[in-house]
């Protein structure tokens, strides 16, 4: 296997959705490729960092909108 | 993030009139939704509207709320049929299948005969948390330039958790399309980051 192909298998390789073949072959070259194994295990830092963001505030007009819509829900 | 209480109690504050849990929902779930809804309409306003009809529907839905999924996800479901609705209002029915399979996840010229002329350079963090102390201002810049498609995806999956069946369940896209979406993502947040490091080891 290439690098160039083993990077572009690493997220179906997290997901285990690589056949057996193929997943035999991403191994073995991720066993002597140090940049590949590099490149994994980058790649496979961004799912966590993305899931430790923190979350955005709505622009306050925006905010309040939905904030009268629920007034005026609970109020109907 | 602050932690919401069991499904059952919002639901109960949101009918009592709980403007406060209410707004709590707005806060922690409204940025992830939005761009959800912004992978169906073309603009932001767009989006916003679908918002804002969403946690209408929401409201006027809670007493059809049986806890079979859970409220996240149901109000999730009511997003993508609100969104699907306008999208289609707005002609905007660009199939989940006919998109962004083209580009490679790492710029070509980083290979010669398809290995690395030069393999990544090691980053100072690696593992999640830390990642987002010393880069978290560039990922949240490259998630919110994203496409819409790919930021939906990886939003689903990385931040909200959602499993890869679940994601392909939601949008109604095969696995295929959804791993693909998946990579482009992560691929192009990995760039990113990347460039940061190499631009900070360079300065004196
Ligand atoms: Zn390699």
């Amino acid at each position: 296997m290439r690098c160039a192909e083993f990077v572009e298998l690493v997220t179906a390789y997290l997901d285990g959705a690589l056949d057996e073949r193929s997943h035999a072959r991403f191994e073995r070259h991720l066993r002597r490729c140090e940049g590949c194994e590099r490149y994994l295990e980058q790649l496979r830092a961004v799912g966590p960092a993305v899931g430790a963001l923190p979350p955005q505030p709505l622009p306050g007009e925006d905010r309040d909108r939905l904030l009268a819509v629920f007034r005026d829900w609970h109020e109907a | 993030m602050a932690s919401l209480p069991a499904d059952t109690e919002i639901v109960a504050a949101l009918r009592a009139g709980d403007e406060a849990m209410f707004a709590a929902l707005v806060d922690a779930w409204s940025r992830n939704l939005l761009w959800l809804a912004r992978s169906y309409v073309s603009t932001d306003a767009s989006a916003q509207e679908v918002l804002q009809d969403t946690w209408l529907g929401v409201l006027h839905g809670l007493g059809g709320f049986q806890g079979r999924s859970s409220f996240k996800t149901w109000v999730y479901r009511i997003l993508i049929n609100t969104a699907k609705r306008r999208g289609v209002r707005e002609s905007r029915t660009v199939p989940w299948s006919s998109i962004d399979g083209g580009e490679p996840a790492v710029d070509p010229g980083r290979f010669r005969l398809g290995h690395w002329r030069e393999p990544p350079a090691a980053w100072p963090s690696a593992e999640g948390e830390a990642l987002v102390r010393e880069a978290g201002e560039q990922l949240a810049r490259a998630l919110a330039t994203l496409p819409p498609r790919q930021r939906a995806v990886i939003v689903l999956r990385d931040a909200e958790g959602y499993s890869a069946d679940e994601v392909c369940e939601l949008l109604g896209i095969t696995a295929v399309n959804q791993r693909v979406l998946l990579h482009r993502a992560r691929a192009a947040l990995r760039n990113r980051v990347e460039r940061y490091f190499v631009t900070m080891a360079g300065r004196p």
